[in-house]
């Protein structure tokens, strides 16, 4: 039976809503008692803390936590009912810093950043700066949510936008459970028509990319394995291309964490982060390149510290203090959830990391 | 003492056999991690096999690990009940095909 959460846990007013009631589970139980090593004592069995953020190259923009889908895993715990969204306000003050910073990458983000009133207006103005990749992480039902949105890929393309989107597996059943009922047809529609407008063909300069992740309390397989089947599949069975797919691992957060904890597969799951550790992966964290900005305008180290509301450990704590001199060499705030990050071949937005 | 003779914990603890056997232990890892290499077959060809086998074996660790490395490899679960059909096959004609033999002797006392 697929069983979707219709409300964010915010909505429901759930216990785990709360990112401080989050971070006590993430230190308590096994890390607490020393059944595992917390990620500061991993890291530093190999001199690796503290993390340290290096050049700035990539800006995560989370242009709001609304959402048309209500995915069961969902580390935003977006959802229709979520009220954030960046105003154009912040908005501008994004723009200064993607002029003044020497970040090469802008990565639009949500929720579903298309909700956002001020979302073409923003890409419009974004792409102006002339940004070497400019990537929109679209969810692709929103693209068949409503007549508005139709347009969408001649939009991307006419910005040469680097669309990113969620695909949990090439099986109806595994994605509906994941993400809802209806999704997988949406989103095949979806990719047919980025395909019909030039995206993700093998020659194509309209780059779309897939990401995976994983539909339960496992970790993802080997991702050239996975993009190899991927291709096959949507391929054979609905001649959809696209580049590359990113494996990502589901990080123990949100509203992953509260399925962990109520399937009771928290502690097995975190043995299985534990035991994949890569101190590899470690050096190439993406929070080491990236810097994440909230809805209203506050830096994060990722996007996942953002969700659990642990600032940056830096002077500049806000767009409108943005100092790229200030926030290179930063200590990384972490728990043990970035474990999710250095597991197997590590996990970043962009895929594996080592 | 454990209640059980099962604890899902202890296949967590499998490495640990090398400590009384260091040798022989590490030898055997060696040789299992190469077995699931990719080879002539693929590594999801094997994790398949795997798991039909862990059934016929009926190893609850080995059922445990070897649907997760399933999923984890996106193997569906039709797909997954399929390869236990063939384990369940092999066990179930194995079994039949004794038939022969309590035929034969039945022929052989009494025929
Ligand atoms: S995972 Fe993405 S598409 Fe799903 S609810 Fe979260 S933001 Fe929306
Ligand atoms: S969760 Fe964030 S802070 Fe932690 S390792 Fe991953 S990217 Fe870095």
């Amino acid at each position: 039976m697929t069983k979707l959460k219709t409300q964010s846990l915010q909505k429901k007013g759930s216990d785990l809503a709360q990112s401080n009631r989050q971070l006590e589970i993430l230190s308590n139980g096994i890390f607490k008692n020393g059944e595992l090593p917390t990620f500061k004592d991993k890291i530093s069995e190999t001199s690796q803390f503290p993390l340290k953020a290096k050049k700035l190259e990539i800006l995560q923009i989370n242009v709001g936590y609304m959402c048309n889908q209500v995915c069961e895993h969902c580390h935003v715990d977006a959802g229709p009912d979520r009220k954030e969204i960046m105003t154009r306000e912040t908005m501008r003050q994004c723009l200064e810093v993607i002029k003044n910073s020497g970040a090469h990458t802008l990565d639009l983000t949500g929720g579903a950043p298309e909700m956002n009133p001020d979302f073409r207006w923003f890409v419009e103005e974004a792409a102006k700066v002339g940004i070497k990749d400019f990537i929109v992480r679209s969810n692709l039902t929103i693209i068949r949510a409503n007549k508005k949105y139709y347009d969408l890929p001649e939009f991307f393309k006419k910005h040469n936008i680097h669309v990113v989107s969620s695909m949990p597996h090439w099986t109806r059943g595994k994605t509906d459970k994941q993400r809802g009922d209806g999704v997988f047809d949406k989103s095949i529609k979806a990719l047919q028509e980025l395909n019909a407008v030039g995206y993700g063909m093998p020659d194509s300069n309209l780059r779309l990319d897939l990401v995976y992740n994983p539909s339960g309390a496992f970790l993802p397989g080997d991702q050239t394995s996975m993009e190899k089947d991927f291709k096959k599949a949507l391929k054979e069975d609905f001649d959809i291309q696209f580049h590359n797919l990113f494996a990502i691992t589901n990080l123990p957060i949100a509203r992953f964490l509260d399925y962990l904890v109520a399937s009771e597969n928290y502690e097995d799951y975190m043995y299985a982060l534990v035991e994949a550790y890569n101190p590899a992966a470690v050096a190439n964290v993406m929070c080491t390149n990236t810097l994440s900005i909230s809805w209203d305008g506050y830096l994060f180290d990722c996007d996942f510290n953002q969700m659990l509301e642990l600032p940056v450990n830096s002077k500049a704590k806000h767009v409108s203090e943005f100092n790229e001199a200030l926030l290179v060499g930063r200590n990384i705030v972490i728990s043990q959830h970035c474990y999710g990050c250095t597991a197997g071949a590590g996990s970043s937005c962009q895929g594996v990391v080592a | 003492m454990s209640k059980t003779y099962y604890d899902p914990a202890d296949l967590r603890k499998f490495g640990k056999i090398t400590e009384w056997s260091e040798e022989l232990g590490n030898k055997f890892f060696e040789y299992y991690g190469k077995v699931f290499e990719e080879g002539a077959l693929t590594a999801r060809e094997k994790s398949l096999i795997a798991l039909a086998v862990s059934h016929t074996e009926q190893c609850p660790y080995c059922i445990d690990a070897y649907t997760k490395d399933g999923l984890q490899r996106g193997i569906t679960k039709e797909e997954m009940m399929e390869a236990l059909h063939v384990g369940a096959a092999i066990k179930s004609g194995a079994t039949l095909v004794h038939g022969v033999q309590m035929m034969n002797k039945v022929n052989k006392l009494d025929g």
